[in-house]
């Protein structure tokens, strides 16, 4: 193990973030953990509000702090603890070792600076190379993310490309430090199907060639049943639940991923006349989580519920769940 | 599955195009346009849910404003229930506007922040009725009901909201004057999961209550299998293919409307392990530049040299489906182009 002590290259325990408001304090990531192996590909659903891109933005120290504010747990990452090392540290990894790439590819590029200008940037700082090396290596990146006569659109500005093709240029940032860990936040949400499907199969290609790690964050089931090895489905705030990409979908242990795997339509197959619908609204996270984020809108919910936060279960091999009702049995759970 | 023979027409639309002018320079001179609508033909049966998708920038919305003359059309003739709206003077217009309402796609910016949701309810009323106060207010709370809002929230505002519950207050607001045609545009796109669903279901169960008619634009395919008994697929300002819902899922005939259905990713692990994708190539030209010929020429993966030179009409080449591509052409191709399918694509 190169890392010497574990595993994985990302190990995330307990982690805890708060947004101190105005109205109170709001708890956004409430008891995160998981973890990363090197070259995998881990998909995080949930909806708006549940908390994952905020856990993501927390490990990588992106928060605006105040009003956020990281109250407890770990992040593990080549044998540092990203929530304590200082912001010097911090700086050196993000955006070298551990790339990202955001939602909406307008904003997040610089309209004023040429994209060669924003790709060599990453370069230059971290690895420190020479204005013409870092010329070669940027054309090299634009080509491998797909973007054809790459050294002259180098001199192009943001707003010369298309939406999908600033998502390749976004791509090729993320990865000019040569990554181990990829955090992608929504990344085709922007985009057009058609468009969508040309950075999928980018991603899936440059996996295979490069084989870092990635945490792909989305709301998307269709693109997670895809792209994952492994899923973890996030809901006010926490895991409800964690399996691999087939157990998952084929066996979904959390009363909140069942009704959600069924209220999407399908595009092949069979018509349901009529769609399932989760009634009721996703929680206002205002409260400290003394009990299950989703038993307002549970059918299987019982007394139980109300005040005790359920622990994630085991409930099969490499697959968690976070409630005291046990599918399997189809009777409350005796922990 | 709706049946439209016998049903009546409620919406024709004839050629309809909707050019935005391009203005450059200090003076502002007229130098192009952006075709965001080019010649586009289709009717709405009463009571029927006519889907209309396609991707950003095809022009679907730019459609759906302007049937309802939200936009002045450039050219081309809407009919609703036999009159005329494209070029209608203002006071006919005013007359025909309570029989057809939008639901648009952003709750956040299409209600006004400072009315309360009785205030926004109200408010065609106060246009197009006579109603007093009270009776108004019964009209209001009637329509909460049919939409699932609790009445006690009559005097709150918008942002006191979920998403959710916005878009009900909009459609609240687009029933209140009993239409029959109502346009939808991209109602859900704004909405996480678990709400869609919810404003779907209800939409669905108004349409059954009240014999209502919809154009739904969507770009979400999935959503549009579900609710939709007719599609027409978009592409750059042209209706490509428009065919019932079953056979457009179950055998697209446009080439671009196989690859756009074939891009959608199923949530299901399985169906991607032999999912036989159809990646197109490139970006949608620009809608103020089309290229000569057939509009997706530049990305078809069954160009043919025909295609760069004419471009194609739509033209009904089975019962009810409706196709604009010269693999469909008349005579020899016809028979070509079904039995290349399977191999070419």
């Amino acid at each position: 193990m190169p890392d010497g002590a574990t595993p994985f290259v990302l190990d995330v325990k307990d982690l805890k973030t708060v947004f101190r408001t105005r109205g109170g304090e709001v708890h956004a990531v409430n008891n995160v953990s998981f973890t990363l192996k090197p070259g995998e590909l881990l998909g995080v659903v949930g909806e708006s509000g549940s908390g994952k891109s905020v856990t993501m933005m927390s490990l990588i120290r992106l928060l605006p702090m105040p009003p956020a504010e990281i109250r407890g747990g770990s992040v593990m990452f080549e044998g540092q603890d990203l929530a304590r090392i200082p912001e010097e540290m911090m700086r050196a990894i993000r955006g070298a070792r551990i790339g990202m790439v955001f939602q909406d590819p307008m904003t997040s590029l610089n309209p004023v600076f040429t994209v060669g200008y924003q790709i060599m940037e990453p370069l230059r700082t971290h690895m420190g190379l020479s204005k013409a090396q870092a010329t070669t290596r940027a054309a090299e990146l634009l080509d491998l993310a797909g973007i054809p006569d790459a050294r002259r659109r180098l001199a192009d500005y943001p707003h010369q490309f298309s939406g999908g093709m600033r998502q390749r240029v976004m791509i090729a940032i993320a990865l000019a430090c040569d990554p181990k860990v990829l955090i992608a936040d929504e990344p085709t949400t922007a985009l057009d199907v058609t468009i969508q499907a040309q950075i999928l199969e980018l991603i899936k290609e440059l996996r295979q060639k490069l084989g870092m790690a990635i945490v792909w964050i989305t709301h998307d089931l269709g693109v997670i049943a895809g792209i994952a090895d492994r899923v973890m489905v996030m809901y006010g705030g926490q895991v409800v639940e964690q399996a691999p990409v087939r157990e998952l979908f084929a066996n979904p242990q959390h009363p909140y991923t069942r009704m959600l795997l069924e209220t999407v339509p399908h595009i092949r197959g069979e018509r349901a006349a009529k769609l399932r619908v989760i009634q009721g609204q996703p929680p206002i996270l205002s409260r400290a989580p003394d009990s299950c984020p989703f038993r307002a809108r549970c059918p299987q919910a019982f007394d139980r519920c109300a005040h005790e936060n359920p622990a994630r279960f085991d409930v099969g091999p490499a697959h968690d769940a976070a409630c005291f009702w046990d599918f399997k049995t189809g009777a409350k759970r005796d922990v | 599955m709706f049946d439209t023979s016998g049903a009546k027409k409620l919406v024709e639309v004839r050629d309809l195009t909707m050019h935005f002018p391009i203005r450059t320079g200090l003076l502002r001179r007229l130098t192009g346009s952006v075709k965001a609508v080019d010649g586009v033909s289709f009717d709405i049966y009463e009571g029927e849910t006519l889907g209309l998708v396609g991707e950003s920038g095809c022009g679907k919305s730019s459609c759906g404003r302007a049937i309802l003359r939200l936009y002045d059309p450039t050219a081309g003739s809407i009919r609703l229930e036999g009159e005329e709206i494209a070029h209608a003077p203002f006071d006919k217009l005013r007359r025909l506007r309570p029989k057809m309402q939008m639901v648009f796609q952003d709750p956040q910016a299409s209600l006004n922040p400072r009315m309360t949701v009785a205030g926004i309810i109200g408010e065609p009323l106060m246009e197009h009725t006579k109603l007093n106060a009270a009776k108004r207010l019964e009209r209001i709370y009637e329509l909460m009901d049919a939409v699932g809002l609790n009445r006690e929230f009559a005097n709150r505002y918008p942002h006191e909201f979920s998403g959710g519950q916005r878009q009900r207050i909009g459609i609240a607001r687009a029933l209140a004057l009993n239409p029959k045609f109502i346009v939808c545009d991209e109602p859900i796109a704004a909405l996480d999961v678990s709400i869609q669903a919810q404003v779907v279901n209800l939409l669905e169960e108004l349409q059954d209550r009240l014999g209502l008619t919809y154009l739904f634009i969507s770009h979400d395919l999935s959503m549009v299998r579900h609710i939709a008994d007719r599609v027409a697929v978009m592409y750059l300002g042209r209706v490509v293919e428009l065919a019932p819902r079953d056979a457009l899922f179950a055998d697209p005939m446009h080439p671009y409307t196989t690859a756009l259905l074939s891009a959608v990713p199923e949530p299901d692990p399985a169906s991607h392990d032999d999912a036989e994708r159809i990646i197109l190539q490139g970006d949608v030209p620009s809608p103020a530049n089309p290229p000569k010929g057939c509009n997706f020429c530049t990305r078809c993966p069954r160009v043919m040299e025909i295609c760069r030179q004419i471009d194609p009409v739509i033209r009904e080449i089975a019962p009810g489906r409706h196709v604009a591509c010269h693999l469909y052409a008349e005579d020899t191709h016809k028979t070509a182009a079904h039995a290349a399918q399977p191999t070419e694509v």
